[in-house]
């Protein structure tokens, strides 16, 4: 089933998808597809040092199953401070 | 206190908050921004976060701070937006009962909002930009 994620995106991963929000479909499922289909369709991402996603403001695990509903957003590494 | 702000952080304001009369010892860190980075001459910084997780991820190291020491009393004030060098970017401070456990705690903290706070920094030079630790260093773009 297709799903329409709409991504918060920062850092560099705003630079890469080119926007703050971005919606993003694709087949829908866990955060893990989300990542790979993210490298297939931006393979710039691929040169980053990690990827997290949090949903709902909490760091995701790749198992993590997704809805539209969801708080979705790119993590590239952090560098507060 | 827990502050992501976009305005000068009042160094004074967060060591008075994070202070408690019990407390020997007020431990205070100030990060700041360095006119240096790889040998190239730092103009100025961007900084952004996402507010409302980095604000929840602050929290639970606070949490986990106060389970290994008896913190008196904290503040995290981080900045965000341009800031140019030598302004202040972060300040932690913890207040306990003596000063050992005042900079272990500080450092954790510190340590651990550096580490995984969604916060970001961009590096803009005399002759380019960088995303702080984005890319390893042979990938970096200019």
């Amino acid at each position: 089933m297709v799903m329409r994620y709409t991504l918060k995106t920062f850092g560099i991963t705003r630079d890469i998808l080119g926007g703050k929000e971005v919606v993003f479909e694709m087949d829908g499922g866990k955060v893990s597809e989300l990542k790979s289909e993210l490298m297939l369709r931006f393979p710039e991402m691929k040169t980053l040092n990690s990827l997290l996603i949090a949903v709902n403001n909490n760091y995701a695990e790749d198992d993590l199953i997704i809805s539209e509903a969801d708080e979705i957003a790119l993590i590239p590494p952090v560098s507060g401070g | 206190m827990i502050k992501i702000t976009e305005k000068t952080i009042d160094v004074q304001k967060v060591i008075e908050t994070a202070s408690n009369l019990g407390a020997g010892a007020v431990n205070a860190f100030i990060g700041t921004v360095r006119n240096k980075a790889k040998d190239k001459n730092v103009v100025w910084l961007e900084y952004e976060a996402y507010e409302a997780m980095a604000v929840a991820e602050i929290r639970k190291i606070i949490d986990e701070a106060a389970h290994k020491w008896n913190l008196l009393g904290w503040a995290v004030s981080h900045r965000i937006g341009t800031l140019k060098p030598g302004e202040v970017a972060v300040v932690v401070a913890v207040s306990t009962a003596h000063r050992k456990e005042s900079f272990e705690a500080c450092q954790y903290i510190m340590d651990n909002v550096k580490a995984k706070t969604p916060i970001w920094k961009k590096e803009v030079f005399d002759d380019g930009e960088e995303w702080v630790d984005a890319r390893p260093i042979s990938n970096t773009k200019n």
